[in-house]
């Protein structure tokens, strides 16, 4: 699993890159009442803006971490966004992404750098 | 330059709850507690919660008896004061001279004196006005020595009642000195989530003490500013400074309730508060804006700021929302905001522009949760 500053976690599976936010991000958001997802076949950069959250706190994003394409959305979220909450490293990913080239991803954190970059 | 933050006699019994405390007009107050805004707001829905609201500005005016400070109070408020029985509670708002809002408030009449709890952003000024107004016939005493909790839900009564069970035949509204654990409170049944409850003002000596006890009770939970926010929304009540300011008219606010036959035109005691001229006549004459509940017809929450249009496209924005956010106990998002008098009726469409889209809210009636006061 690799990590971004943005607090979302990249999980490669079958060739491609399966990404969600992470424990500590979905305990600093509180209660997700929203997930507004992608279009399926959207191509993202880097930094995009491809998810809103909205938790009973505020409205957030999640930036798309690579260039790729969304090949898949966890749709399951528009309508139990408390997903995010229960199960944020599991169930509740967000979007699948093909990439070009997969190494891109040794830049990413490790679990121990994301560990100490949250303290 | 930053000023401390000022602290409430509940704040390490905060820390000690796990609460996640954020700056409030000048306190460091809980914002949540470890249950989470979402369940502390269902909590307080279906049995009961402990809130903290001691950065609230507590006043007691006194002159030669209640009846004068009353008179002299009305000065200051479209309210009627004077006709308020002993041991009952009102609300009310400060207006200024062009009939806007300064301030809402409670005040209750307690035998020899009037009793009056401002919001705590406003507190200073408030009590600077009253104190100009008011004085020397008046004096204006600040509590600073006492802490006020709010205990709220359907619950709220079984839990005070173990403390004392003169509190259970108390009415909406009512006021009364009671004692909690020997503690001697000022009780007032009422509060601002739509349910039945009750707000203690409390010696600070003795508040975390009564804290504790109801919170020893099983269906009690503290509940943080957060949920307090979604629960008063939910009753469709105003939050000053966001749904209700120095601009805006209390007539505009859909708050007429407030104000007695008596202080309007042709009353017996017409006028004689600032803002009469405007406020009198926007209650004959109607207003050109004025605050709905809106529901988005979406799942996405719309929050305070975002525009509002007539139309799906193009167009100038009449009016905005002034709170929004996600209705726990509705189960999605709700608002309320300022659109054009024509637009204020039940089913209107308006359109809410966020992140560059348009998405349509529909005018609601006002609460979207129906209360539970216990009449």
């Amino acid at each position: 699993m690799k990590y971004t500053e943005e607090h979302e976690w990249l999980r490669v599976e079958d060739d491609v890159v399966v990404v969600g936010i992470t424990t500590h991000a979905a305990e600093q958001l509180g209660d997700v009442v929203f997930v507004e997802l992608p279009e399926e076949g959207t191509e993202v950069a880097r930094d995009d803006e491809v998810v809103v959250i909205e938790s009973v706190k505020a409205a957030s994003d999640i930036l798309a971490p690579l260039d790729g394409e969304i090949t898949e959305v966890n749709a399951v979220l528009s309508d139990e966004p408390s997903k995010v909450n229960d199960d944020p490293e599991g169930e509740a990913w967000f979007f699948k992404m093909k990439v070009e080239d997969l190494s891109v991803m040794d830049d990413l954190m490790d679990e121990a750098a994301y560990k100490n970059f949250i303290g | 330059m930053t000023e401390a933050l000022k602290r409430t006699p509940l704040y390490e019994m905060h820390l000690e709850l796990g609460a996640k405390m954020v700056p409030f007009a000048g306190y460091d107050m809980p914002v949540q507690y470890p249950l989470g805004v979402l369940k502390e707001h269902q909590h307080t829905r279906a049995k009961a919660g402990l809130f903290d609201v001691s950065h609230m500005g507590q006043v007691v005016l006194r002159g030669a008896d209640y009846e004068s400070v009353a008179r002299a109070f009305e000065t200051l408020v479209p309210v009627n004061a004077l006709g308020l029985n002993e041991g009952r509670q009102r609300y009310g708002f400060f207006t200024n001279e062009t009939g806007g809002i300064e301030d809402d408030l409670m005040f209750a009449n307690r035998g020899d004196h009037l009793f009056v709890v401002v919001n705590a952003a406003c507190k200073e000024a408030d009590i600077a006005r009253m104190t100009s107004a008011l004085a020397p016939d008046i004096t204006v005493e600040v509590i600073e020595d006492r802490a006020l909790l709010a205990l709220q839900g359907p619950g709220a009564e079984a839990a005070l009642s173990r403390l004392n069970p003169a509190v259970a035949d108390m009415a909406f509204m009512d006021v009364a000195t009671v004692d909690l654990g020997g503690a001697c409170c000022w009780v007032s049944r009422s509060g601002y989530t739509g349910e039945d409850g009750f707000e203690i003002s409390v010696p600070s000596a003795g508040a975390e003490d009564l804290a504790r006890s109801l919170l020893a009770i099983e269906e009690v939970e503290p509940i943080g500013l957060g949920a307090r926010d979604s629960l008063r929304l939910e009753a469709g009540l105003c939050l000053y400074g966001h749904d209700i300011d120095a601009e805006t008219s209390p007539v505009e606010a859909g708050l007429t309730w407030a104000i007695q036959k008596l202080r309007r035109a042709g009353g017996s005691r017409e006028g004689g508060f600032p803002g009469a001229d405007r406020i009198i006549s926007d209650l004959a004459e109607g207003v050109a804006r004025k605050r709905v509940g809106l529901k988005p017809e979406g799942r996405a929450p719309m929050r305070e700021g975002v525009p509002l249009f007539a139309e799906e496209d193009g167009g100038e924005a009449i009016g905005q929302i002034t709170s929004g956010g996600f209705g726990p106990t509705v189960g999605g998002p709700i608002a309320m905001g300022y659109v054009p008098a024509a637009l204020a009726t039940e089913g209107a469409i308006v359109y809410g522009e966020q992140r560059g889209k348009r998405a349509p809210l529909r005018v609601v009636k006002l609460p979207f949760v129906p209360a539970g006061f216990k009449r």
